[in-house]
């Protein structure tokens, strides 16, 4: 047996010729189908951003047509709106005066009950109650917007008749409370879980010092979970501007300029379903009013939204 | 004795703080009751007003001037047609983008971007989505759709609900313990391996709760239908994706806004079909999500 050399030590053994072809091939075809499949996820996830681009592409290509037949200033502060009849008007300000006045009475109603919620199933429910409550507040905000709609024209407008005079058959109270109910949850959910994250110590500082659950829940809990329970709020009300089959069926399609939730009115939201019922040829000025409309409703929602989240984040932040 | 009482008994302030609590807390009770109560009383109002149309002939015939001949025949055509192709579209678009957001993603602008942008596109109206339905999907692509067709809503409703099926999804990833991942590495495996054989089968209980209760959302969903222009009087069922078509959803918005209450009964009577579809698909995924519970 004679040494090895120092050469043939250091020389890695040769392989047979096609075995190392196909090894090197095989890792090489591995790095690319991984590239590859990363690639095709990434693809899927890009699906976000490009909907984000369509939606403000579109949105301001065709309100930058409307634009041109219609002068911005006359759009934003105008108080007629008829673009269905002659002579037409674009003023857009008893649209949004109309969701506007649906998402107050909606708030007004959402926020007493929804907070009450939170602070129920938070601090004081029973674990047992609270595991029965939480699906069916789920299912709250589950019933399709349309029910909704048929709930307040057929059930809740009728008993308000009796309640309220002067009540048309078609208002802005009805639809406001059944925004109200279907925002509920909403904030009742997401208040929860704000209460939910904060620490037990400061509730068990509390009580050391004496004080109640009443007392916990609303001068400690409250107050340290208030960015979270905030932006509940916020997120709610966004989300009530954005209704929309509930008001087309229980606010009623007159455009109307007024602080009284008992006439009929006509929302953002419920303009655009109105034109897109008819037979409005593309290209014409209501085809394109209905973009101006979307993207004024669509910076609306999107500025409450990332105001929402900001404050979201904040108390995600502080109790991480 | 009679001083000890004295000593044992809570001063009168602190019985007053009690009774206040007392009292808020019977408020915080009544407040989550409306809720509860409003769904009772809701559910009940239409099963009163709806519960004597629903006949056999319902289901198999179209609608009809005459209420008592009408039916949701094509509008629940349109729904299963609506609801499968979204299924086939949605669910692998928001499981890939939910794996890279989780497994791929470095940490970075690009990351965080995309993150923020599927929070804030939950957010945006579902009626915006119909606008962008109806200029692309209609209008933009109308030789591949065939314009206000099965399709065309089935895309729209895709992108409405994708942003709730990537969040769903990452959550359901993110819960497959690192361990699993760290084993399966040390084995050798390369990371769509790792993903596929391991972190996907693991967390497919919880993607597919979150893509049924994403479909029930799809289910109810009226106005980015009428915008890209489901039609309300159909008398066929669709026979390919670009046939046009209408849905449960929006048979109820048409029957609901007749004055009529003939109408209105049908309209309740869709209502009930929907819900029961609806309430089916949600206590299928909280069984899904009970019976696949994992304790790691």
């Amino acid at each position: 047996m004679s040494e090895p050399s120092l050469l043939e030590v250091r020389t890695r053994p040769r392989l047979p010729a096609d075995a190392r072809g196909r090894g090197l091939r095989g890792a090489r075809a591995r790095t690319a189908k991984e590239t590859t499949i990363g690639g095709i996820l990434f693809a899927a996830g890009a699906v976000s951003i490009l909907t984000t681009v369509g939606i403000i592409v579109v949105l301001v290509w065709e309100s930058v047509a409307f634009f041109q037949r219609v002068s911005i200033v006359e759009f934003l502060t105008g108080t007629t709106w008829t673009p269905l009849f002659v002579p037409q008007h674009f003023g857009v300000l008893p649209l949004l005066g109309g969701s506007v006045l649906v998402a107050v009475v909606a708030a007004l109603i959402a926020i007493p009950l929804g907070l009450g919620s939170a602070i129920y199933l938070s601090e004081f429910a029973p674990s047992r109650l609270r595991d029965w409550l939480k699906p069916v507040l789920e299912i709250l905000a589950g019933v399709p917007s349309v029910v909704y709609g048929y709930f307040a024209l057929t059930f809740v407008t009728p008993i308000l008749q009796v309640i309220v005079p002067g009540l048309d058959m078609f208002n802005a109270l009805s639809a406001g409370i059944v925004v109200g109910i279907m925002v509920l949850p909403l904030i009742a959910s997401l208040s929860e879980d704000a209460m939910n994250a904060v620490p037990s110590e400061l509730r068990d500082g509390a009580y050391a010092l004496g004080s109640t659950k009443f007392e916990v829940a609303t001068k400690v809990v409250t107050p340290a979970a208030l960015s979270g329970i905030v932006a509940s709020f916020i997120l709610a009300i966004s989300r009530a501007i954005g209704e929309t089959m509930a008001v087309v069926l229980a606010a009623g399609m007159t455009p109307n300029l007024t602080l009284d939730p008992r006439e009929s009115i006509q929302t953002l939201t419920a303009y655009i379903v109105q034109v897109s019922l008819g037979d409005t040829p593309f290209g014409s000025i209501e085809y394109q009013s209905i973009f101006a409309v979307g993207l004024l409703l669509f910076t609306v929602t999107l500025v409450m939204n990332i105001f929402g989240l900001w404050f979201l984040r904040r108390y995600r932040e502080e109790y991480a | 004795m009679s001083g000890k009482r004295h000593y044992l008994e809570a001063p009168p302030e602190l019985i007053a703080r009690r009774r206040r609590g007392k009292v808020f807390q019977g408020l915080c009770l009544a407040a989550t009751l409306v809720g509860v109560v409003t769904l009772v009383v809701l559910l009940a109002d239409i099963l009163v007003d709806g519960v004597k149309w629903l006949s056999p002939t319902f289901f198999t015939e179209f609608p009809s001037r005459l209420p008592a001949r009408a039916g949701i025949k094509s509008a629940l055509y349109g729904t299963v047609w609506l609801m499968g192709l979204v299924a086939l579209i949605s669910f692998p678009l928001g499981v890939a983008a939910a794996v890279w957001l989780e497994e791929y993603a470095r940490k970075g602008w690009l990351q965080t971007a995309i993150q923020t942008n599927i929070a804030n596109l939950a957010g945006v109206p579902s009626i915006v989505y119909g606008i962008l339905g109806l200029a692309i999907f209609v209008r933009w692509m109308f030789a591949i759709t065939g314009g206000r067709s099965v399709i065309s809503g089935a895309l729209t409703i895709s992108l409405l609900v994708l942003p709730i099926l990537i969040i769903a999804g990452q959550e359901a990833i993110r819960a497959v313990p690192r361990s699993i991942r760290e084993a399966s590495y040390g084995l050798g495996a390369t990371k769509w391996q790792t993903v596929r054989h391991h972190v996907l089968p693991n967390a497919m209980p919880g993607i597919l709760t979150g893509t049924i209760l994403a479909l029930s959302r799809a289910i109810g969903e009226t106005a980015p239908l009428i915008m890209i222009g489901a039609l309300t009087f159909i008398a066929f069922v669709p026979d390919s994706p670009r046939d046009q078509f209408t849905v449960l959803s929006i048979q109820v918005y048409n029957w609901a806004s007749r004055p009529q209450d003939d109408f209105r009964g049908l309209a309740a009577a869709a209502i009930i079909v929907l819900l029961v579809l609806l309430l089916s698909m949600n206590a299928l995924a909280i069984w899904l999500r009970n019976r696949y519970r994992k304790e790691w």
